[in-house]
């Protein structure tokens, strides 16, 4: 893959509510770059600062020093160009569904594409190609989204998002509280929507399997700091460091490692896949213990 | 910009304030606003100043808290001693635009007003400063009591504000989350003219109030989980008890209302 960067990260702190008593260091010296057609994983205990973190890259927080540059520029340098990094750089909040607000799932998709002023057959392509993305059938387009169950409202709520066309989509646990099959879909809808659009996919996560499986690079926020940048296979490799951070590595890795400890010849498993394909692989030979 | 409402926010403290039963110091509370518009000269005025200031001070709150505090009122303010001073007859003439007259007596009156309702405020502030909105409407509960006799559901309506004391930080905090999240969604709650950031507010609003009653509705089964059924039969973990400190606050109290009033009467 070639690496062209989109979205870079320049010495960027935040600190809240300054200059009061609950004046408190979110985020300190964060440095870091998004490429295009990247999919990066954010991990983190909870008050890490990823959701301020994720705050900072659209534009919704300003930073108290430092700069988010989307292509080279600056998002702060302009208003119209602050307005522009919203729809350039979607998020997706933690529980979207409770954001849904329109009597149509259909006029709830077009929120976005309309506050971008765009064509009513722009709109309307754009509506319904996030649909197909997230898997909502046109019937479903004219029903009131409360009507939906929890996690096809999610995935109405992602396809809001999603049909404003965001080079960076930024998505902050979007498979929270939902059951293996609902996970499973909505990381195969964002999935999908980076191959057909190269978008660069950022998504914060507790599931290590998640982010194991999906992402390319992984990013470790640990006390408003970016502990490590790396991809998920030299990550895990800390496994106690993680720890210490409050963190986990993917159980299978976990007993890989019990594996290894036990003298077996195995490295680097972090998906069911490799895990799979080790197995296999020491079945058909050298099996030492 | 949500979070800086700080009104009436709960200050956990040891101070003899804050170990008052709530009844005191809400039958206090009466009797000083009571004072406070008995009290009509510079003597009384200073006499109830006087108390006040002993009461923040033993209180321990900061003093900035209670000035932030009151920053949302800075226009009841202006607009009442406006209407004080120039709406009072009689006295020395000092600045005349036309029909409006300023006179000593406006003048006057203008503060004296403006004096009262920064101490009727400062003081009632003092009270949920100091006191948790739970123990707040439990003392309220209590000293309404009685009218339950004439059928009024005195517990439940103490319930119904505990909840809606509860939840305001909530809805907030809510609030803020709904509108980051539409705004992501290229909304704009700044620019515009009024009407088309009333209706900006309509994303924002529609999920707030879904939630408001999913809230509502998940509280409720919650509440039923454990068996709640009004206030027949219930128990309380803390009783209110009257101690020493409030036998002293009543005293110093009648003592206080006791000189205003001799201040007021003798006109000193």
């Amino acid at each position: 893959m070639n690496l062209e960067p989109i979205l870079q990260v320049k010495d960027l702190n935040y600190i809240y509510s300054v200059g009061t008593p609950f004046e408190h260091k979110a985020l300190e010296n964060v440095n870091f770059t998004l490429n295009r057609g990247e999919f990066v994983g954010v991990i983190g205990h909870t008050g890490s600062g990823k959701s301020t973190l994720m705050q900072q890259l659209n534009g919704l927080l300003k930073p108290t020093s430092g700069q988010v540059l989307l292509d080279g520029v600056d998002i702060w340098s302009d208003k119209k160009i602050t307005r522009q990094a919203r729809f350039r750089v979607g998020l997706v909040f933690q529980y979207p569904e409770y954001q849904l607000f329109e009597e149509t799932v259909y006029r709830d998709i077009s929120f976005g594409p309309k506050n971008m002023g765009l064509s009513q057959e722009e709109i309307d392509r754009r509506v319904r190609e996030a649909a197909g993305f997230v898997g909502i059938s046109q019937k479903q387009l004219q029903m009131s989204p409360f009507d939906l169950s929890g996690g096809q409202k999610r995935r109405v709520a992602i396809a809001g998002v999603i049909a404003m066309e965001p080079e960076v989509l930024i998505l902050d646990e979007p498979t929270a509280g939902l059951d293996p099959i609902g996970r499973a879909e909505i990381l195969s809808n964002i999935e999908s929507y980076r191959k057909a659009k190269n978008a660069t996919i950022m998504m914060v996560s507790h599931s290590m399997e998640d982010v194991a499986k999906m992402t390319d690079r992984l990013l470790v926020l640990y006390g408003s700091r970016l502990a490590m940048d790396a991809p998920p296979s030299e990550v895990f490799t800390h496994a106690q460091e993680l720890v210490d951070m409050g963190l986990n590595i993917p159980q299978v890795t976990q007993v890989f490692l019990q594996l290894k400890q036990l003298g077996l010849d195995v490295e680097n498993v972090y998906t069911i896949d490799q895990a799979v394909a080790a197995l296999l692989q020491l079945k058909g030979g050298k099996i030492r213990a | 910009m949500l979070k800086d409402i700080t009104l009436g926010q709960y200050f956990p403290g040891k101070s003899p304030i804050h170990r008052m039963d709530p009844r005191t110091k809400l039958i206090l509370t009466v009797v000083y606003i009571v004072a406070l518009f008995i009290a009509n000269n510079w003597f009384s005025y200073l006499a109830m100043m006087t108390f006040l200031v002993l009461c923040i001070r033993i209180s321990t709150i900061p003093l900035k808290s209670i000035v932030r505090g009151m920053k949302p009122l800075v226009f009841i303010l202006l607009f009442t001693a406006i209407l004080n001073l120039f709406y009072t007859d009689g006295g020395v003439v000092l600045v005349r635009l036309g029909s409006l007259a300023i006179t000593t007596e406006g003048l006057k009156r203008a503060f004296f007003m403006i004096w009262r309702i920064l101490m009727l405020i400062s003081g009632t502030f003092l009270l949920t400063y100091t006191t948790s909105p739970i123990s707040l409407t439990d003392g309220l509960e209590s000293l309404l009591n009685p009218l339950k006799k004439l059928r009024v559901p005195v517990h439940e309506l103490a319930m119904m504000m505990s909840i809606a004391l509860r939840f305001i930080p909530t809805l907030i905090e809510e609030t803020d989350k709904i509108m980051n999240a539409q705004k992501a969604r290229g909304a704009d709650f700044e620019n515009g003219s009024i009407i088309q950031r009333a209706k900006a507010l309509v994303p924002v609003l529609v999920p707030l109030f879904i939630s408001a009653f999913r809230r509502a509705d998940e509280l409720a089964t919650a509440m039923e989980c454990r068996c709640y059924q009004g206030g027949e039969g219930r128990t309380k973990m803390k009783l209110l008890r009257f101690s020493r400190v409030d036998l002293q606050a009543f005293s110093v109290c009648a003592c206080l209302v006791a000189g205003v009033i001799t201040l007021a009467a003798f006109g000193l």
